[in-house]
């Protein structure tokens, strides 16, 4: 199985420019990201704090807010698309 | 004036205090923080400061000393100066001492939008952008599609599907390129954030976001300068992303700092409608931040269920006294009719959304015997007909004296 990641121009320093990435192996949004934070240094600090995500991070599967569904522990299937995107836009 | 050219120093990330050079960004790359603009006013005379404001255009670029800009931008549409109204009769009706109604539907295309979004667009211009674009609720999608004409700049307004055709008719006019999405305001905030990261425009309230939202304390300069240099004691604002709401009263705090003004910072109150209200919603429940909603509610200029500035909002209307309160679709309805019927001012869904929420507070007694209080009237009503759509009977005649005399004088007798 495979899950599409979004990584934002803001993560992308870390990500050696990388817009795109794929993470085998994940059964929950945490997961994912936990597959991310191994793979990238400096990727942790930047989006995650006390165990969760910083606030003005906000993650989609499928475009949908993960606040919607079950936050870190919302399911991805293979296939999906996970989004990483800074909260502080619009208005 | 070479003075000015350092008073506008860097970008500064409002929650770890990183600085950026003034470029077009808006987040921190350590923690995801908003940036904001940083001033150094320092040199700034109260006196001498005060003299070039009144001397200035009759514009929000009287104010540049406090906009980001080394001098002042050349913008073909002009924004702000708007009317402050004494509002007697309605301040009668709800038994206080004296209300203002700040009305900036009195702006080029009858919103505050044109406040931002000529700040905006000067700084888009300045950083070398040919395409500006934006995610909007409707009355940016007019300010930019506008702005970006008489600019001569392309443009791209995303908006949700399911806008009141006003907006869409007074964007589409300007030939920007319109975009409906079929989904929710935050659906669109998200394809715009994403689009961001991978086309090389200036998004007016993503990438040049920190620039933008500066437009907004223009609104708290020109209520204090046509208040004759002098603060409120409380100012009702709508909240969406609670940029407009917290910009405000960074505009109080400015002036204060600056010596423009004495006094403290009014007592700030946010208006939410129940149909989408993150923000009170958090106030109520005592919470530092937001939690997402999904929007139902006829004030669609302020459906933003994931509202960017939610914890900036919710820290200053605790600060400052205040309160974020949400009123149902009818009382919005209500509240457009008893404001238009006791200030000739018609307004959008927003401002029925602030003025339900003076009257909330009045009913409430939260609003004492003595203060002024300016309400906030962000939009215009020619927006939003719907809200008002069978509010009233009309008489219908042939055109006789006998039919008049019968149909509309021998109903109100019977009435």
């Amino acid at each position: 199985m495979s899950i599409t990641v979004k990584i934002p121009t803001q993560l992308r320093a870390v990500t050696s420019g990388e817009a795109e990435t794929d993470v085998d192996e994940a059964a929950t949004v945490g997961e994912v990201l936990d597959g991310l934070y191994d793979r990238y240094d400096g990727l942790r600090e930047r989006i995650a704090e006390d165990g969760g995500l910083r606030r003005f991070v906000n993650v989609y599967v499928q475009g949908e807010d993960i606040r919607f569904l079950d936050g870190l522990d919302t399911s991805v299937e293979d296939g999906d698309e996970v989004t990483i995107l800074p909260a502080v836009a619009g208005g | 004036m070479e003075d000015e050219q350092c008073r506008v120093e860097a970008l500064k990330c409002k929650e770890c205090d990183t600085r950026y050079p003034l470029e077009a960004r808006f987040v921190c790359d350590h923690c995801f923080g908003p940036l904001e603009v940083e001033y150094d006013f320092s040199d700034l005379d109260p006196a001498e400061t005060r003299r070039k404001i009144q001397a200035g255009p009759q514009s929000i670029w009287r104010y540049s000393d406090f906009l980001p800009f080394e001098r002042q931008p050349q913008t073909a549409l002009a924004a702000g100066m708007t009317p402050l109204i004494r509002a007697d009769r309605l301040a009668e009706r709800l038994g206080l001492r004296e209300v203002w109604i700040k009305n900036d539907a009195a702006n080029p295309t009858h919103s505050f939008k044109d406040r931002v979004v000529t700040v905006a667009l000067a700084k888009a211009r300045e950083l070398g952008y040919e395409v500006v674009a934006c995610a909007s609720t409707g009355n940016l999608a007019n300010a930019v599609a506008a702005h970006a004409a008489a600019a001569g700049l392309e443009s791209y307004v995303f908006i949700p599907s399911d806008l009141e055709e006003q907006k869409v008719l007074a964007t589409g006019v300007y030939g920007t390129h319109l975009v409906a999405v079929n989904g929710s305001y935050d659906d669109v905030n998200r394809l715009c954030t994403e689009l961001s990261s991978e086309r090389d425009w200036a998004f007016v309230n993503v990438n040049v976001r920190p620039y933008y939202s500066e437009g907004s304390k223009t609104l708290g300069y020109e209520i204090a300068e046509q208040l004759g240099w002098q603060l409120p004691d409380r100012v009702v604002v709508p909240i969406a992303s609670g940029s407009l709401f917290t910009k405000i009263a960074r505009g109080f705090e400015e002036w204060l700092e600056v010596g423009l003004i004495e006094g403290e910072l009014p007592i700030m109150n946010g208006a939410q409608a129940e149909g989408c209200s993150p923000v009170a919603r958090a106030f109520a429940d005592d919470k530092p931040v937001c939690r997402p909603v999904r929007p139902d509610t006829i004030a669609k200029s302020l459906a933003i269920g994931d509202p960017a500035d939610g914890p900036y909002a919710l820290e200053l209307a605790r600060r400052s006294g205040g309160a974020v309160d949400a009123v149902s679709d009818d009382e919005i309805r209500e509240a457009i009719t008893l404001l238009a019927e006791t200030t000739g001012v018609f307004t959008e869904t927003a401002g029925g959304v602030t003025t339900a929420v003076l009257k909330r507070l009045a009913e409430r007694g939260d609003i004492g015997p003595e203060e002024r209080v300016v309400v906030v009237i962000t939009g215009d009503g020619l927006k939003t007909l719907d809200a008002v759509r069978d509010s009233f009977e009309t008489y219908e005649i042939e055109p006789r004296v006998s039919d008049f005399e019968a149909v509309v004088e021998g109903s109100q007798v019977a009435a």
